[in-house]
């Protein structure tokens, strides 16, 4: 079935303990697309990922990957995913190459893997046992372990954590020649610019739930324009509702830490010297104030920052 | 960016999933299994170095601190030194390898590929067997030059492969129960002062009789069971079938005990 969706989650509830890693979260990823799941570190993303891949059960709710149980229908399933870990996943004495020629051994129609490694860069530590590999090696020759058996499916965690620049871009392009070739791919992010670049659908998870989703043009939309200031000293008590006042209803402020906040709103040069004239009432210098377009950064820090204003 | 519903062209990557038959799958783990365990610099200590020394030791000293066998020392010594490498690779490598596997994620990471649960039991078991007969040939060569005289009767051959066979049984399950019950530096630990143990007093190279009093209680042990019955196969050439009952009990309860306690992670 074509118009099957690659991984359906509905429900899904997952709790570690007392608890709650993921909390009623619904995630639908359609076929040949690439799904950013955005969240900071112990959002949810890792357990609902590992949920998919069938290492856990769910507490609640249901999870299917291309129509399967991945618990219930677990060898039928594996062979048509692949899996990128977070962390090692090999012996520690065996050679770079000699580990993913033996996952492509396990599989019936493997890729090349002469031409996997030349594509990820592998053949200069091929013969390097893994535990001296460094960390964006390790992270290559994870991604090359998940894609090797040709699964219909990737789930990457992390992927491109520990990388230098390079290795970055070429990890992108990859996975975006996945999509190409009718790969799905799903992974976990916490870098904004992987998501912005590579994703088809981000899905913004916080504190175990969903708190956004769309397109990176559909996140980003909305707030026209927006100013980030950033000054060199904590704000005073109740800063961020003064500038609010001041500025009036048609402008959004929103605080991000205590030395940033964000203002959504129409920049034009009112704004700004409204801006500039408050500073100096309160007695705080800016250090940077920046106009542009809202990013994904500005999306994710606007939404995590209310969740954790109503803490 | 859009959603893109169109089918794809064929490409490098265009899925074309599947599992890779059982038996190779197998072949190819246990080939794996076998590289890595004789790449181990520690593990080829346990499952030559130190048979050897054992063997080359006793046979040179062995009247010198007054233990007296039967026959000549060497026809007593060399089956308990093929019982000795079968524990040291069955239970102290396995449960060593499979701790630290579990440590560094290597079982989760194999728990996504095709190869299922089964398969990696059978991968491990085919890894045991091949670095088995490379020790057989080693250990056998070296007490044949040293003048071994074993029985080589069909009886005799076959209750000492038999004797191999359930004897690896017995502490492949016992060394996984521990891999799984420990942490890796603990199981590195406990897997090396057993087997220490057991080499010392646990009627594995030395026969039962040589421990006075204590001897019949030691052919209760999985090691005094392997000894006793790879000597009655190869020194005296018959079939022990006591001794094998003995490490089918113990692998029984080894089976056991890890399917209850063993976790992959």
């Amino acid at each position: 079935m074509p118009d099957q969706p690659a991984v359906e989650v509905s429900g899904l509830v997952m709790r570690y303990g007392d608890k709650v890693a993921v909390d009623h979260l619904d995630l639908t990823v359609a076929r040949h697309t690439i799904t950013a799941v955005l969240g900071p570190n112990g959002a949810g993303k890792t357990t609902t990922l590992e949920t998919c891949e069938g290492y856990r059960r769910p507490r609640e709710g249901t999870v299917r990957v291309l129509g399967l149980d991945p618990v219930a229908d677990r060898r039928d399933l594996l062979p048509r995913i692949g899996v990128m870990l977070q962390g090692s996943g090999a012996w520690s004495g065996v050679r770079a190459l000699e580990m993913l020629r033996h996952i492509a051994r396990l599989h019936a129609h493997p890729l090349d893997v002469g031409m996997l490694a030349d594509r990820l860069g592998l053949h200069d530590c091929g013969r390097t046992p893994y535990r001296r590999l460094s960390g964006g090696q390790q992270q290559r020759l994870g991604l090359a372990l998940a894609v090797v058996g040709r699964p219909e499916v990737v789930f990457v965690d992390e992927p491109t954590a520990g990388m230098d620049p390079l290795a970055r871009r070429t990890t992108w392009e990859l996975l975006e020649e996945l999509r190409g070739d009718g790969v799905t791919v799903v992974l976990t992010t916490h870098y904004m610019d992987e998501a912005e670049r590579l994703a088809d659908r981000i899905h913004i998870i916080d504190e175990g739930r969903m708190i956004a989703s769309g397109s990176p043009a559909e996140l980003t939309r909305g707030g026209t324009a927006t100013i980030r200031l950033v000054v060199t000293k904590p704000f005073p008590e109740g800063a961020p509702a003064s500038l609010q006042a001041e500025l009036g209803p048609q402008v959004d402020v929103t605080p991000i830490s205590e030395v940033s906040l964000l203002i959504a709103g129409p920049a034009d040069s009112t704004t700004l010297a409204t801006v500039a004239r408050w500073c100096e009432q309160q007695g705080v210098l800016p250090e940077s104030l920046n106009l542009g377009q809202r990013n994904l950064e500005d999306v994710f820090l606007e939404i995590t920052g209310r969740g954790l204003a109503h803490d | 960016m859009t959603e893109s519903a169109v089918r794809p062209a064929a490409g490098t990557f265009t899925p074309m999933p599947g599992a890779a038959p059982l038996v190779r799958q197998v072949l190819a783990q246990a080939s794996m299994e076998a590289r890595l365990m004789v790449r181990n610099g520690e593990q080829l200590l346990l499952a030559i170095v130190i048979p050897v020394l054992v063997l080359v030791g006793g046979v040179a000293g062995a009247h010198r601190v007054g233990i007296h066998f039967d026959e000549r020392a060497i026809d007593a010594l060399t089956p308990g030194v093929l019982a000795l490498a079968v524990m040291s690779t069955a239970f102290t490598s396995l449960a060593i390898a499979t701790g630290f596997e579990r440590r560094y994620g290597v079982i989760k990471r194999l728990g996504s590929s095709p190869l299922p649960r089964s398969g990696l039991l059978m991968g491990k078991t085919g890894g045991l067997l091949v670095v088995e007969a490379m020790q057989v040939v080693v250990l056998g060569g070296v007490g044949l030059a040293l003048g071994w005289e074993p029985r080589t009767s069909v009886v005799a051959v076959l209750g000492a492969v038999i004797a191999l066979l359930v004897g690896t049984f017995a502490f492949a399950s016992l060394g996984l129960f521990l891999a799984g019950a420990l942490r890796a530096e603990a199981t590195l630990a406990a897997a090396n002062l057993v087997y220490l143990l057991l080499m010392a007093g646990g009627a594995v190279v030395l026969p039962a009789d040589a421990y006075g009093g204590a001897g019949h209680a030691l052919t209760w042990l999985p090691s005094g069971a392997l000894g006793e019955a790879m000597r009655a196969a190869l020194t005296d050439g018959h079939v022990a079938a006591g001794s094998l009952l003995v490490l089918v009990a113990w692998g029984t309860l080894g089976t056991v005990l890890t399917a209850k306690t063993f976790t992959w992670e």
